[in-house]
């Protein structure tokens, strides 16, 4: 049994863990542009493939967490270079400031109090509650608001990830159902419902498309993390 | 690369700064974002600065997910004994918040949209 001990330590060591979620991010990428089935996000391959390893491997989760912190730690940087991509997309604004700030405020609030109403009624507990609300935005984003509002970080992108996935998903048979013509406003609703999960499905449908997706993460997340104490208030 | 690293950090940094001064209430992730557009778009610093490095972070975002995202597994229970409310919640509102916003920029947007190249 001291060979199996010894061969569990090596395998929780930051280098194999480290070297485990990169190619398990890699292998999810392959497999997603192979079989072309949006349902199979890479990021959902790599976290089931993780998942899947630590369990063999009888790895505590927090020894996980400890040794990828990284990983974890860049999830802010990404936020800030998102500033870049904003500065980037700034033609997409010229003439629409007004009309996308109100589409996504109201999109932000709409989706604030339907999370949190339905859930409610369905008889989910208030930190539940505070960890759905900021479901639509980015995770970065989303595990602060949740830490700052009493939620629980990990659950709150447990959902930001399935709120990208359905929205990635169904949001361009919805969009076409409705018959938006507008790029802008295509664009827009990918990024506010479903952050960098409906972004990368933006740009499948176009260009322009994926620029303006990728400013409404921003936005959204801005909108929200400032909407989510106010409505908080009200609702709980 | 290490330049663009650098900036995006100093940006974050600032944006913690920030944060704490407003009482915690925006996250310094986002208010360090929005001192980077802001920084460019008031040429206070060169695009060519971090254009790479943002990129590349921005562009492979997903990975730095995947850690917290096997924390799934640790709430396994929580999430099963609500597992209909969750997704229930999370179905209509994605669907309501797609909807209005598309709506909305649609009736209020300028129209028809020049420029920009199909792709």
């Amino acid at each position: 049994m001291l060979s199996c001990h010894l061969l569990q330590s090596l395998l929780s060591t930051e280098t194999a863990l480290l070297t485990l979620v990169l190619g398990s991010y890699l292998l999810g990428i392959y497999l997603y542009k192979r079989l072309k089935f949006a349902l199979l996000q890479p990021l959902l391959i790599a976290v089931v493939l993780v998942i899947f390893f630590l369990e063999l491997t009888d790895i505590d989760y927090s020894v996980f967490r400890d040794r990828t912190r990284i990983l974890n730690f860049m999830l802010g940087p990404s936020v800030v270079a998102l500033g870049y991509v904003l500065y980037e997309q700034i033609n997409y604004l010229k003439g629409n400031v007004l009309s996308i700030f109100t589409a996504v405020f109201v999109g932000c609030l709409v989706g604030i109090s339907s999370v949190i109403g339905v859930a409610r009624l369905l008889g989910a507990d208030e930190s539940l509650l505070v960890s759905l609300a900021p479901k639509s935005v980015t995770a970065p984003i989303a595990m602060s608001i949740a830490e700052n509002t009493g939620g629980i970080p990990e659950l709150a992108v447990v959902f930001v990830v399935i709120c990208g996935m359905f929205g990635g998903l169904v949001g361009p048979l919805i969009l076409r159902r409705l018959g938006v013509k507008s790029r802008v406003a295509k664009g827009l609703a990918m990024g506010s419902a479903s952050h960098a999960l409906g972004t990368a499905r933006a740009i499948e449908m176009g260009a322009a498309e994926g620029a303006i997706s990728g400013l409404a993460i921003g936005i959204m997340g801005i909108m929200t993390a400032l909407l989510i104490p106010l409505v908080e208030r009200i609702l709980l | 690369m290490i330049k663009g690293l650098f900036f995006i950090l100093l940006f974050y940094f600032l944006g913690e700064g920030l944060s704490r001064l407003l009482g915690a209430y925006i996250p310094g992730s986002v208010l360090g974002m929005l001192l980077l557009f802001f920084a460019l778009y008031f040429r206070l610093l060169k695009p060519d600065y971090v254009k790479a490095a943002a990129t590349v972070i921005t562009k492979n975002m997903a990975l730095f997910f995947v850690p917290v995202s096997v924390g799934l597994m640790a709430y396994a229970e929580v999430l099963s004994r609500s597992l209909w409310a969750i997704a229930l919640a999370i179905i209509v509102s994605t669907i309501l918040t797609l909807v209005s916003v598309a709506l909305v920029q649609e009736k209020l947007g300028k129209t028809p949209e020049k420029g920009g190249d199909d792709a």
